[in-house]
């Protein structure tokens, strides 16, 4: 016989989601909350982004990861949360029960009330572009690169190129840089960087770093390390182009070409993911198709920010709670529709007659657009329209549309007009 | 001076020594890699054959049947997993359908068992994503699917339990027949010994020459693989093969024994025999030979690509025995399919040689059968994992995030004989790293495991070979 422990909440992740959907929830009255983290310590992968630029929306400042990390923790210490580190979730049942094993409690399943499910994302490795070549020691992702660095303490490499123009892939860059690591050159498939501006401006441009675009890594050379990678230029179809192969010699290739949300315990939960961001669909207060299981950050969706994970937690946290108390939102929910140009909206569904003025939708678009606007319709009728000077796919998008427009709409439908 | 001198720690090698071991005998098993099973055992098919594809009257014929006899016992013996899930050599056409048929009364002839022909229809009713081109196929039912890798590995492991020595990380340059005793040079100091088994897979030519044999040669043949996520398990039950051709057994289409979708191989001959770098054209090949059997095959579902060297034979048989140029030298080279499935049965039948020679062997009085189980809580029930964690509490903590494997297994697969001692070597055992997301989340776990373990700094630790470092340099004191 499986022994059961009983919890009101059962939050799946101590990242920054996980973090403060605790918190949320005990001041909303849920003092039965137990956060199952796998790493050492809380904070998530915050822990070894050691440059800052985190807490500007939330606290005005510019802090270090470590430094965000820290002020959620402190507080969910402070509110006498419990964290149970070292731990990992084995699966989750769809009955709510969590397995989970740790070095120090052995294998324990709770059984809860209502799960947050705060896993965060991964990053996409070389079989996910299909990089082909020999499989020699030194290609690795960039926040794998990161961790080594920034908490193990070890530099793998000499000499750098790096694929990928993503956040990661430049803050990398700067990092080896700092290290005395020769970074050569960072390469993007695309005709644009996924990367915030600011980082291509700091990480890249103050140092020196040339970034090519439409530019991609078409073989990895060496047999035990690596001793070099060839580079090619990419049509508007993305393929090389024969004759512009170039060979840069290197010891180490740094992959930055994607994250996923990382959602294998939720899939055998049997909650529904978004198949197009590897997502899940969530509605207005974060809950999933499945009764009393909610999700926020990046397991949701993959964020530019943390400060954004924080508020969508923070949300998740309060509705999780409101769940345990029985105050379920039992209004009318319509559907929130992506369309022309936007690859998915957060939410995917929004209530009806709430208690609040404005509610949020957050998205992606899913190439460059400049002079444009984000329109809103509910069948024929145009419900609102915003300006936009640029639109990038690396940037995420947020609108706030009134609650006045959204009760008296039957759809929404967001989408890009040029 | 060693009785025996084995070269190379694949699966022929490693059947060999587990043969050899129960005889009083001072044997060493000399392998180039720091780990056992870095050639043509890591990156095959991983399939157990039924034996209906080699010509009647070859050593091929011979030790395929036997070898699928042995395996049932030999998995068991060495703890791995061994599944006989069948499968279905599928015909397109007439033509097909005739080859088909020749299979099948070949593998009567070669005293196959559990073999068939079924109807497109009926194919289609146990395989429902087979294409519906199909117009028949061979059903084998001994056919199964094993890892390679862990039956080198095992196999070199219970060895060594019963008292063989690995040699890891010797090359050997060269050899000299010193009369009563062979002396060989290798790259970590010379050895002897009185006689040499040669098992060295797509070096077995440039090994057997060193004594003079120059009697056969090794074609290199590359084959490029992938493997799908375990999500997509279930998109076959069983082996799906094309047709057998001169250059093989074709794309095939197969379920892993690890729960994934391998696809491949290509098979193209090679100048460099270490030429194990996957291709743009080899993996479009391999998907495009996969989705003729199973249309629906996802691609976008990789999780890895890779390549392995087969060494084809010039004699076009395997190259079993004791060497015309020099008795104190046996050949076991050529080893390409059905190699791994007849591994066993090639270690008996060359022991059986040996002896025949007159090498003597007086059977050991203690000698361990069975390889101990690995620990898998992941797979435990609640009171039997926390049995183990209350006593080895590295048993609950997860290394591997995608595969769920645990520190404990992985302390276990480094302190085993002939343990592990790269990041591969952890990864081929245990499957740390081999999960959707490919070691990204735990690599540097393992790295730093495997250095706390051995006792040295994390900047020596490798991933496969000695010039293979993961890490450069410490930013800290040590």
């Amino acid at each position: 016989m499986d022994i059961c422990i009983d919890k009101d909440l059962v939050i799946v992740g101590g990242g920054p989601a996980g973090l403060a959907a605790a918190i949320t929830a005990k001041e909303n009255g849920i003092d039965d909350i137990v956060i199952i983290e796998r790493d050492k310590y809380a904070g998530g992968v915050l822990r070894q982004c050691i440059h800052d630029g985190f807490g500007l929306q939330m606290f005005g400042e510019r802090l270090t990861g470590p430094e965000y990390a820290a002020r959620y923790e402190e507080k969910a210490k402070e509110l006498g949360i419990e964290i149970k580190l070292n731990t990992f979730v084995l699966d989750i049942t769809g009955d709510k029960i969590v397995r989970t094993v740790s070095p120090d409690d052995g294998m324990v399943f709770y059984k809860a009330k209502a799960i947050v499910l705060a896993m965060g994302c991964r990053e996409k490795s070389r079989p996910a572009i299909m990089l082909t070549g020999e499989r020699p020691a030194g290609v690795y992702t960039a926040g794998l690169v990161q961790r080594l660095i920034n908490i193990d303490g070890f530099v793998p490499g000499k000499e750098a190129v790096i694929l990928g123009s993503g956040d990661i892939g430049l803050i990398m860059a700067r990092r080896l840089t700092l290290e005395g690591v020769n970074v050569k050159a960072v390469y993007e498939l695309m005709s644009y960087s996924s990367g915030l501006k600011r980082n291509i401006v700091q990480c890249l441009d103050d140092y020196g770093i040339p970034l090519y675009l439409d530019h991609t890594v078409v073989n990895i050379h060496g047999k035990d390390r690596v001793t070099g990678v060839t580079v090619a230029k990419v049509d508007e179809k993305k393929q090389p182009i024969p004759g512009t192969e170039e060979y840069v010699q290197c010891d180490m290739l740094v992959l930055s070409v994607g994250l996923i949300p990382e959602n294998e315990l939720s899939k055998g939960a049997g909650v529904e993911l978004n198949p197009v961001t590897g997502g899940l669909f969530v509605d207005d207060n974060m809950s999933t198709n499945m009764d009393g299981v909610f999700a926020c950050g990046n397991v949701v969706h993959v964020h530019d920010l943390v400060d954004f994970v924080t508020i969508e937690s923070n949300n998740a946290g309060k509705c999780a709670a409101d769940y345990i108390k029985g105050k379920k939102n039992e209004g009318e929910a319509i559907e929130v529709i992506p369309e022309n140009g936007v690859r998915y909206v957060v939410p995917s569904t929004v209530h009806k007659n709430c208690d609040r003025k404005t509610a949020d939708f957050m998205f992606r678009v899913g190439k460059v657009y400049k002079d444009a606007r984000i329109t809103v319709y509910d069948g024929d009728r145009l419900v609102r329209s915003f300006k936009k000077s640029i639109l990038t796919p690396g940037e995420m998008e947020k609108i706030k549309l009134a609650q006045m427009d959204i009760d008296s709409a039957s759809q929404l439908r967001i989408g890009i007009e040029e | 001076m060693y009785d025996i001198f084995i070269i190379g720690s694949g699966v022929s090698g490693g059947f060999i020594a587990l043969e050899l071991s129960k005889y009083d005998l001072k044997i060493a098993i000399a392998e180039k890699s720091l780990d056992p099973a870095n050639g043509c055992s890591r990156a095959n098919s991983g399939i157990v054959h039924g034996g209906y594809d080699p010509i009647p009257g070859t050593l091929k014929a011979k030790l395929n049947v036997r070898g699928t006899e042995m395996m049932l016992e030999m998995a068991e013996r060495l703890h791995i997993d061994y599944d006989r899930c069948g499968a279905y050599v599928i015909a397109f056409g007439e033509d097909d359908d005739k080859k088909a048929y020749e299979l099948y009364q070949r593998g009567l002839t070669n005293g196959v068992e559990h073999l068939s022909i079924v109807s497109g229809d009926e194919l289609l009713k146990r395989e429902p994503n087979i294409s519906k081109d199909v117009t028949s196929a061979l059903h084998s039912g001994t056919t199964g699917i094993i890892s390679p890798y862990k039956m080198a590995i095992a196999s070199t492991e219970l060895a060594c339990t019963n008292g063989v020595e690995f040699l890891r990380a010797h090359t050997v340059i060269g050899m000299e027949d010193m009369g009563d005793y062979i002396r060989i040079d290798t790259d970590k100091g010379v050895y002897e010994a009185k006689y040499v088994v040669n098992a060295a897979g797509v070096n077995s030519a440039k090994i057997a020459r060193m004594l003079g044999d120059d009697s056969f040669d090794i074609i290199a043949r590359k084959g490029e693989y992938l493997i799908l996520d375990k999500s997509e398990s279930g998109i076959v039950n069983s082996v799906i093969f094309q047709m057998p051709s001169k250059m093989g057994k074709g794309i095939l289409v197969s379920p892993t024994i690890d729960g994934n979708v391998l696809l491949g191989p290509t098979s193209h001959n090679v100048d460099d025999m270490y030429d194990k770098s996957t291709t743009k054209d080899g993996i479009a090949e391999a998907i495009r030979g996969a989705k003729r059997s199973v249309p629906t095959v996802n691609e976008r579902k990789l999780i890895t690509m890779f390549a392995g060297v087969r060494s084809v034979p010039t004699t076009g048989d395997f190259v079993i025995g004791q060497s015309k140029a020099n008795p104190r030298l046996f050949n076991v080279a050529g080893i390409e399919s059905p190699g791994l499935t007849s591994s066993p049965a090639i270690a008996e039948y060359l022991v059986g040689i040996m002896k025949d020679c007159g090498i003597e062997m007086s059977t050991k009085k203690t000698y361990v059968m069975n390889r101990p189980a690995e620990k898998k809580p992941r797979l435990m029930s609640q009171a039997d994992a926390n049995a183990l964690i209350a006593k080895e509490p590295a048993y609950g903590k997860i290394v591997c995030r995608c595969e769920q494997v645990t520190e404990g297994e992985i302390l276990d697969a480094i302190r085993r004989p002939a343990g592990a001692v790269t990041v591969d070597g952890v990864k081929m055992r245990v499957r740390a790293g081999m999960g959707r997301c490919q070691g990204g989340f735990c690599t540097s776990r393992v790295i730093e495991i495997l250095a706390r373990e051995l006792g040295v700094s994390q900047t020596e630790i490798r991933k496969q070979n000695e010039d293979s470092k993961m890490l450069y340099r410490t930013l800290r004191e040590e």
